[in-house]
């Protein structure tokens, strides 16, 4: 029983630094923007199946594509923004919010459906050389592509942080966090910040959705519940805080982890909808932390 | 009453005899079929439209009404053994008593965290019901052997005629105007002493009554499905595409809306069946490219036309007006 415990907190762990690097990109696009990207499930899925095509066509290994997978969803997410939600930056406050995520939908609804027109709706995943190769720990075994999976995603989020705190443009786009009219005034060009927080976080979805087609696997209907799972990480590891989302992710991963030993595994969904439901009520209702709903 | 209003009336009265009619000389099962999914859709997006359209509250949510209430009616009739009626009033009592239940905890919630947190409640649902109830739900033998679409296609024609008619109605009373006062500005709509919370939490009582009252036709007319099904976020998003692409708060927008959807996808499906292309070595079939198609109209209602068909129409019709004018004038000259 407690190597039983052991081994599905260490898999909730292994599976939470995923979780955190699906939701990075959600967080930082409605800490910079204040629109909620609801597509963001839908560029995992695209990142997913570009890795999963350059393996099964070229051979080549997922982790080596990793930085071509990021190259091309920065490129989807240019044309995204550019196209279609760089129109909508200039409205009101409630109007923004209400348009961007009427048209993320829009969005995905398309992506979704294309995908399932071009790929099929057969589960598909990447099965490496060493997928089943894992090393083992006081009885605990640990896989190694769910291992580096999470030193990836680390390091993803770590190197975000650096970039947000260090650099001149991370400062850039901190400050529109903080207040994008004093940042305008301050001569720094908002429609260029929102573009490169929308572009970072569509590389951040692909490299994620690229993990998840090498660690589980991928359908293109997965995109509403990596949403909601990016979702349910941002709201617990608290807006616009990188290391707080990778706390988030493993959070949601070890509750993930608890669900399976009870109720069982397919309550996993329900229970984290519920915790997110719970905190987004007693966030509004300013019982912890700041007033955000 | 001004003869504007009389020919409108006899309009309406007109088309309502015609739709009653329409089984009496119209005994293709196949257009009866879709003449059930338009009013089906008419339904569901009348109902969001109460509160999406005319209080502005973007519910993405809407499925929980609709699976719950099919959920209960199909439950209470066929395995409590219920008479139908009952069974479908209690259908829409439990969509209203989950709107009373989830209304103050939710109107807490404002603008993009109301709309997450419905959806999030609807997904709760939908998973629920998936594992409560995981084998799927057929009609009885000895109902199949009765089974018979006219009721089927009448009862529609009913849920479809109240849902609109109330909300017709509504929204010309007090309730509708301060509904429609909390969409336009919460604050100051407070400050006139309308209550939003009061006025938020009718407008999604009504809509759940409605999205239940659909949800129990569906399980009325449909023999064999799985009990999640009508939890599946697709009824949701294709209501709320039906109020934007007819006209978002308005009327006439989800009947256009809800024709326009079902005939569209029903003349892409016929027409795109079988066509088939390669792309990259990849067998790609276009029948299902309705989605694709709705998607994009979407996208350019939102961004470039708002009030969906209905302003467009509001656009164009001035251009007509004015020619007649102009002949109206050169006859009198």
């Amino acid at each position: 029983m407690p190597t039983l415990v052991a081994q599905n907190l260490a898999f909730g762990i292994l599976m939470g630094g995923l979780y955190g690097l699906a939701a990075v990109g959600l967080s930082l696009v409605f800490g910079v923007t204040k629109f909620l990207n609801v597509a963001h499930g839908e560029l995992l899925m695209l990142g997913g199946y570009a890795s999963f095509w350059i393996f099964t066509l070229r051979g080549v290994d997922p982790f080596l594509s990793l930085p071509a997978i990021a190259v091309l969803l920065v490129l989807i997410g240019l044309i995204l923004y550019t196209l279609l939600f760089s129109r909508m930056v200039k409205l009101p406050e409630a109007d923004k919010i209400k348009n961007t995520l009427l048209v993320g939908f829009g969005v995905s609804l398309i992506l979704q459906n294309l995908a399932l027109l071009f790929f099929t709706a057969d589960d598909r995943g990447i099965t490496t050389s060493y997928a089943g190769k894992a090393f083992t720990l006081l009885g605990v075994r640990f896989p190694i592509v769910r291992v580096a999976s999470l030193a990836i995603a680390l390091v993803c989020l770590v190197a975000l942080h650096f970039f947000l705190r260090r650099t001149y443009t991370g400062k850039a786009i901190r400050a529109t966090v903080e207040d994008w009219e004093a940042a305008t005034v301050m001569g720094i060009n908002i429609q260029q910040v929102y573009l490169l927080a929308f572009v970072i976080s569509a590389g951040m979805a692909g490299m994620a959705g690229a993990l998840v087609a090498v660690c589980q696997s991928i359908v293109p209907t997965m995109g509403l519940d990596w949403t909601l799972i990016a979702l349910v990480v941002m709201v617990l590891g608290g807006l616009g805080n990188i290391l707080g989302t990778f706390v988030g992710g493993i959070a949601l991963g070890v509750t993930h982890a608890l669900t399976n030993i009870w109720p069982g595994g397919e309550y996993r969904e329900i229970v984290a909808l519920l915790l997110f439901l719970v905190v987004l009520v007693s966030r509004a209702l300013g019982l912890f932390g700041s007033k955000e709903g | 009453m001004s003869g504007k209003q009389i020919i409108a009336i006899a309009l309406i009265i007109a088309l309502l005899v015609l739709l009653a009619l329409l089984p009496m000389v119209i005994k293709a099962e196949y257009s009866i079929n879709l003449a059930v999914l338009v009013l089906l859709y008419l339904g569901l997006a009348a109902s969001w439209n109460i509160l999406g359209g005319y209080t502005g509250q973007t519910s993405l949510g809407h499925a929980a009404f609709f699976g719950l209430g099919s959920l209960t009616t199909r439950l209470l009739w066929l395995n409590a053994g219920w008479p139908f009626f009952p069974s479908l009033l209690a259908g829409c009592g439990a969509a209203v008593a989950l709107a009373l239940l989830i209304g103050w905890p939710a109107f807490k919630l404002r603008g993009v965290y109301f709309a997450i947190g419905t959806l999030a409640l609807a997904q709760v649902g939908n998973a629920t019901v998936a594992n409560l109830w995981p084998a799927i739900s057929s009609l009885p033998a000895e109902y199949l052997a009765t089974y018979q679409l006219a009721p089927r296609y009448y009862l529609f024609l009913v849920v479809a005629v109240l849902t609109v008619a109330t909300a017709y109605f509504l929204v010309r009373s007090r309730l509708g105007l301060g509904m429609m006062a909390v969409r336009e500005e919460e604050e100051a709509a407070e400050s006139l002493g309308i209550s939003a919370f009061r006025h938020k939490l009718l407008a999604l009582v009504v809509s759940a009554f409605f999205a239940g009252l659909t949800g129990g036709a569906f399980a009325f007319h449909f023999t064999a499905y799985y009990p999640q099904f009508p939890f599946a976020p697709t009824w949701t998003f294709d209501a709320m595409m039906m109020a934007y692409i007819g006209g978002v708060g308005t009327i006439v927008g989800p009947i256009i809306g809800a024709l326009f959807f079902v005939v569209t996808r029903e003349l892409l499906v016929l027409t795109l069946q079988g066509v088939q292309f390669v792309v990259l070595g990849i067998e790609v079939s276009l029948e299902d490219l309705h989605l694709t198609v709705f998607g994009l109209l979407f996208i350019l209602v939102v961004l470039f036309l708002p009030g969906g068909f209905v302003e467009a129409w509001g656009k164009i019709r001035p251009v007509f007006e004015r020619r007649t004018k102009v002949k109206e004038v050169s006859l009198a000259s």
